[in-house]
Formats: C-alpha cells, sequence, structure tokens
C-alpha cells in the first residue's frame, strides 16, 4: 500500500515535472514587417528550444499599446513577453511593471556592449537594461535624386532647414500634382507631434523647462510652427493635416513627393521595386538643422520585454535572446536577404559589408540613430528624458491634444499664435494637475 | 383605393433605392475587391477599380499567418452563445414588464438602458481586476458573460415593444384554458412573437459579432475572435491594405451570409411588429 502511493506519487510528480516544461509563451506584438517576419522565423527558436511553444497576439499599434498597458497595471499576466516602445520603457521600468535584464547583459553572447549607444541609453533606466531592442529607428530625409538633379540641386548630407525650405518650394509644381515637401499633419503624439517634437529640438524649442513650465509661449516655438505651416502651405500636398505615415508613404512611393521626412524604416519600403515607383531615384540625407546643434530626428526602437511577476521568465529571457541577438540577424540575412533584417540595435550591422553593399540607407539610418540622444534631447536643459516624446504618463493625452491644436493650424483653422496659446493652456492645465507644477 | 403611383414615379423611387443600397454597400464592394490585389496594386493612385490582375497572394498570407478558424469559432460560440443566453432572461423579463406592469416598469426599463450610456472603457478596469482574479480572461465564457450582460438591456427592450402588441386577452384565454405560466409563455406568447424574437436574436447576434472593445481587450490568444483578427492586420506604420481587406472580408464573410439568408425575417421583424 505505501509502495503503492509513494509510486503514484513519483509518477505524478514526473508528469508534472513533463507538463511543467511544455510551456507556451504568449508574445503580444505590433503589426510591423520585421515582426511579422520574427513571427515566420520562430520554427529556428522552436527547434533549438524544444519544450516551449509560442502564441502570438499581433495587435494594431494602438490597441496593442491600451491592450498592454492595461494588463500590466493590473498585473494580469496575460503576456509573457511584450513588444514596447521607447516611451514606455523608462515609465514602466520606474513603476517597478518590468524585469531588468541582468541576464541577458551578462551573457558574452548577447554582447550587451554592441547595441547602439543611444538605442540602448533610451532602454535603460537607473543604470539597467529592461527591454532588449528588436529593430530601431531614427528620423532622415529621403529625396528624389532624379528631381534634385533636373532642378540643379545638390542635397547636402546634413541639410539646414533654410535649405530643405528652399529645394521644397523650387520642386513644387501643383498643376503637376508635384510637391517640394511632405511632412506627417495627422494629429496625435505619435503622429504629427513626432514630426514637431523632433523639429522643435533643432529650433531650440522644448516641451518643458527645469520646473516643468510649459513652454509653447516662447519665441523657438513659434519659429517652429511657422516655419512648418508656412512651408506646407506653399510646398505640401492638399489635405496634408490629415496625412500620417502611411498616407505620406503612399504619395512618396507614388512619386508625388520631393523629398519625405520620417522614420528611417520607410527606407526599405520606399527602396523595394515591388511597392515603389521610385525605388531606384531615392537618396537619404540626415534631418535638417538650424546650426544650433541638435537635428530635427527622432529615436525610438521596438522593443522586448518581460512584465515583472512572469513565472516564466526563464523561457522568455531565452526567446528575448534568440530574437534580438546578431545570430538571428544572420538566420534574416541567410532566409531572406541583408535588406530585410531588422535595422538600428547593434554597431556590428552596421560593420557587416554585405549589408552596407545592399542597403544605400545604412549610413544615414546609423549617422541619424547615433545623433539623437535621449538624455540630452533639447537645445537647453529639460527634466525629462525622451526625443519625440516626453517619457511621463501624461504623454499621450496631452501629446495628443497639442497635437489636434498644431494640426488645426496647418489646415487654416486656426492661427499659428492661437495654435500655441491653446497648446500652453492645455499643458499648463494638465501638468497642474499632474502634481508638477502648483 | 389605394392611390395609384404612376410607372415613372416606381421607376424613380427604384433607382434612387437601388442608388441609395449601392452608395452604402460600396465601401464593402471596395474592400472586397482591394483584398484580390497586390499591395502595390492596392495603393495605386488614381485607383483601378475592376481591371488589375487578380491574385489570392493575401488570402494566402492571412492563411499563413493565423489560425482564421480558430478565430471563426471563437466569435460564433461568443455571439450566438450571449445572445442565447441573454434571451433566456429577457423574454421572461420582457413578459413581466408588457403584459403585468407596476408602477415602477417605466423606470425599470430606463435604468436597464441607461447602463448603456456609460462608455465601456470606464469599466474596463474594474472588470480586468474581477476577471483576472476569477480566471476569467482570455476565455470565451468571459467574454459571452459580459457579451450578455453588455445586450441585455438592447433584448428587453426590443422583446418588449413587440409583447406589447400582443393582445393580452390571448394571453388571458389561454390562463382561462388552465395553461401554467410556463406554458403560456412558451406555447401561446413565444410562436405569437416569432418574428420579434428572431429579429432580436438576429440583430444581437450581429452586435456581438462586431463588438470590438470588450473583445479586444479581455482576450490575448486563445479566446480572441474575429476583431482581434482584423485588429492583427491593421498597423500605422507599412501598407498592407490588401492583407487587411483579405482579413476583413474572411470576417464579414459569415455575418454577411447569414444575413442574406435571414434577411426576410430581419425586415419583417423590425418594419412589421409582431402580429400584423
Amino acid at each position: 500500500m505505501r509502495l503503492k502511493s509513494l509510486m503514484l506519487g513519483a509518477c505524478s510528480l514526473a508528469a508534472m515535472t513533463v507538463w511543467a516544461q511544455a510551456e507556451t509563451l504568449t508574445i503580444a506584438t505590433v503589426n510591423n514587417g520585421d515582426m511579422v517576419r520574427m513571427q515566420k522565423l520562430s520554427d529556428d527558436f522552436k527547434a533549438k528550444n524544444p519544450g516551449i511553444d509560442l502564441e502570438w497576439v499581433t495587435l494594431e499599434e494602438n490597441v496593442l499599446r491600451q491592450r498592454v498597458t492595461t494588463d500590466i497595471a493590473t498585473k494580469g499576466g496575460q503576456y509573457d513577453i511584450m513588444t514596447i516602445g521607447t516611451y514606455e520603457v523608462p515609465i514602466w521600468a520606474k513603476q517597478g511593471w518590468l524585469q531588468p535584464l541582468d541576464k541577458l547583459v551578462a551573457d558574452d553572447d548577447y554582447d550587451v556592449n554592441d547595441l547602439l549607444p543611444p538605442i540602448r541609453s533610451g532602454l535603460t533606466y537607473e543604470g539597467k537594461l529592461y527591454a532588449s531592442p528588436f529593430y530601431g529607428e531614427s528620423s532622415f530625409v529621403m529625396y528624389r535624386k532624379d528631381l534634385f538633379e533636373k532642378a540643379g540641386l545638390t542635397m547636402p548630407n546634413a541639410p539646414t532647414w533654410d535649405f530643405i525650405g528652399e529645394a521644397a518650394r523650387k520642386l513644387t509644381d501643383k498643376s503637376k500634382e508635384m510637391y517640394g515637401i511632405c511632412l506627417r499633419g495627422k494629429a496625435g503624439w505619435g503622429e504629427n507631434m513626432a514630426l514637431l517634437t523632433a523639429m522643435s529640438n533643432s529650433f531650440g524649442a522644448r516641451w518643458f523647462d527645469m520646473d516643468w513650465k510649459p513652454q509653447f509661449d516662447q519665441p523657438e516655438w513659434k519659429a517652429t510652427l511657422e516655419y512648418y505651416v508656412n512651408l506646407m502651405k506653399d510646398a505640401g500636398p492638399p489635405g496634408a493635416s490629415s496625412n500620417g505615415f502611411n498616407e505620406n508613404l503612399a504619395l512618396f512611393q507614388s512619386g508625388k513627393c520631393a523629398m519625405w521626412i520620417d522614420a528611417t524604416v520607410a527606407a526599405s519600403f520606399v527602396s523595394d521595386p515591388k511597392e515603389s515607383q521610385v525605388a531606384d531615384k531615392v537618396g537619404f540625407a540626415l534631418a535638417p538643422d538650424n546650426g544650433l546643434g541638435k537635428r530635427g530626428n527622432w529615436l525610438w526602437a521596438w522593443s522586448l520585454a518581460i512584465p515583472a511577476g512572469s513565472k516564466k521568465t526563464e523561457a522568455a529571457e531565452k526567446f528575448i535572446d534568440w530574437a534580438t541577438s546578431q545570430s538571428y540577424t544572420q538566420l534574416v540575412a541567410s532566409k531572406d536577404g541583408w535588406l530585410n533584417v531588422p535595422p538600428g540595435t547593434r554597431t556590428s550591422l552596421y560593420e557587416t559589408p554585405d549589408y552596407i553593399k545592399v542597403a544605400p540607407f545604412a549610413k544615414a539610418t546609423l549617422e541619424s540613430i547615433n545623433s539623437a540622444d535621449p538624455d540630452k534631447p533639447t537645445v537647453k536643459p529639460v527634466p525629462y528624458v525622451g526625443v519625440q516624446f516626453v517619457a511621463i504618463p501624461e504623454f499621450q493625452g496631452l501629446g495628443t491634444a497639442v497635437g489636434q491644436q498644431f494640426s488645426a493650424a496647418l489646415a487654416g483653422q486656426i492661427t499659428v499664435d492661437q495654435a500655441l496659446k491653446n497648446a500652453q493652456q492645455l499643458s499648463v492645465r494638465e501638468m497642474t494637475k499632474g502634481g508638477y507644477i502648483k | 383605393m389605394a392611390r395609384a403611383i404612376s410607372t415613372r414615379r416606381k421607376l424613380t423611387f427604384t433607382a434612387i433605392g437601388w442608388l441609395v443600397g449601392f452608395v452604402i454597400f460600396f465601401p464593402i464592394l471596395w474592400t472586397v475587391i482591394t483584398s484580390f490585389k497586390t499591395e502595390g496594386e492596392a495603393i495605386a493612385s488614381p485607383p483601378h477599380f475592376l481591371f488589375f490582375d487578380w491574385t489570392l497572394d493575401s488570402y494566402a498570407e492571412v492563411q499563413s499567418r493565423s489560425n482564421y478558424l480558430k478565430h471563426v469559432m471563437n466569435s460564433v460560440i461568443i455571439s450566438f452563445g450571449s445572445t442565447f443566453i441573454a434571451l433566456l432572461i429577457a423574454i421572461p423579463a420582457a413578459w413581466a414588464m408588457a403584459f403585468s406592469p407596476t408602477k415602477r416598469t417605466k423606470d425599470i426599463l430606463m435604468w436597464m438602458l441607461s447602463t448603456k450610456m456609460l462608455p465601456p472603457v470606464g469599466v474596463l478596469v474594474p472588470i480586468y481586476l474581477l476577471y483576472r482574479d476569477w480566471g476569467l480572461l482570455d476565455t470565451r465564457l468571459g467574454l459571452v458573460i459580459v457579451l450578455t450582460m453588455i445586450n441585455l438591456p438592447i433584448i428587453v427592450w426590443m422583446l418588449y415593444t413587440y409583447f406589447k402588441e400582443i393582445p393580452g386577452e390571448i394571453l388571458e384565454a389561454s390562463r382561462m384554458d388552465g395553461a401554467s405560466l410556463a406554458k403560456e409563455i412558451i406555447y401561446v406568447l413565444t410562436p405569437m412573437a416569432v418574428p420579434g424574437i428572431a429579429s432580436t436574436l438576429l440583430l444581437n447576434i450581429i452586435l456581438a459579432w462586431n463588438e470590438a472593445f470588450w473583445t479586444l481587450n479581455l482576450t490575448a490568444a486563445n479566446a480572441a475572435p474575429l476583431t482581434a483578427f482584423i485588429a492583427s492586420y491593421s498597423s500605422p506604420e507599412g501598407l498592407f491594405w490588401a492583407k487587411l481587406s483579405a482579413a476583413s472580408t474572411l470576417a464579414i464573410a459569415p455575418i454577411l451570409i447569414l444575413g442574406w439568408f435571414s434577411q426576410r425575417q430581419l425586415v419583417r421583424g423590425l418594419t412589421f411588429g409582431a402580429v400584423k
């Protein structure tokens, strides 16, 4: 009898260990080309890690953000790995919602020092890495080499806003639906405010001073917004106030824009002959500046993180290691070619001759990322981190509200002065409510 | 005597009717057409209406990336399950309100409707916490419960208005003949109210099928219905319009077919009322 129950116990213990080994990781991710590719290639991970199964929850960016924020804030535990951006990492790390990736950092194979310094610093909070970058991006100027040549213009490697404005006006021919420049105008903290905040950095503006006082009443913001609205009025496409990334991509790919300042990941879309009518005519240059020492480019990295309290940390770490290490880059290169490897996370990629050969935008991407500094994003000192955003929880709502004002100014519904006045009021109210200012 | 309507007037109204119908249907038609394009063709400007190389690439891509059948099964279970449970509760409730009203019946009806006035996101966190503790997150049962609750006021209201039109004398007569309460509801009331119940049923299945807030926010991998399937193909960074259209077409196909076969019931129930 005793033996029997002992045997039974042993059997059930064995069964439990087998059961515990067959773990399923639920991964929440965005629907971007590189993420979809990772999902397709994940059989390689399963082959190397038998006993770990993967479930994918792919969602549109804004839905995903809402979904994972609800889950992590309530400790719902629905996801073992979350795809989050540079905006979330410092906020969530401060809240204690993420597990530091100490094990990865200590792992020589992972080679944490290979990560591009600005990207790494954006994902670090109080000296600890809280998310591992899957792909990184900055923004830069994409322009039509053929049109520039025809107009007798030469794009410098690092243009100024003055040059961009002049060239854009010269290249515009509205009767032929040819526009000198396409920029984001759709309201949203990740839409027009990404462009405008990054742009304002190069004009010497900032969101808040060291006492968290909103700065929209300062001349730098007026210069930024006036320049943007006038430029778009003279040389932008009609209805620009509803254009986001996708709309501008469609315009640029169909040959209607001479210049487009946007995310560096767009480079591989506009260079793809299957999708783009201008694939072989695109040149790349750094985002413009005003000689003040800051360029108008942003910094973002879609990264993988593990929620605090996860019970599958070990398996999750294995997966993150697989997806964000150099060997994953090699895997993509061997399966889909170098052009399709996730860009912007590691120095080693930009030292790979095969990659440099096929990616004409590699050099400009690397320089753009390296010129962004999330810790010191502006000319004047600021109390926040983030280049095209302010890493505080209030920013999503505030950024979008301000974006609506600026979008209305672009559409001509209100004046630039009115938009800035409203933005200032909105920010003061929100920051007072948040307890930043009295 | 009915007023004579001239042929010309009939023709004009028919033409206008078709035109309005076409305009309303056009976005769906456009989605279906786009789903057969390549990604490059999908963003072409000016767009091509019918003359392009039709391809099934997007469908193949969608099939290889996601488990369509799992999402359909989830949608079917969630929408049918929640509607049936809600009907089981709502029929007796509407019966009581229609045939033995009290002083407060109107208030109760208003109160039930008022629960629909709160934006759902306002109760997301409390419900999320409850579901987390009860282990209902990402389960079909959890979604059936929440959608039952959400649709219950509408179902009660619709049934109440249908039942109101049934003469109470018929039910009284059945009572005189010795029918019990259950028999009265099942054998006398329900058959007379079938068109009303059918249209309520169909409308609520469609509402539950399309419900995108709770179904997205309370699910992850297991219980995700077709709304999550569509959301996985939408992207603010990158043009995937053909794939998104293919996913949307696949998601609306089942409910479109159901609606097609039951449109007679639906229209009759919505326009004629119970016993006319």
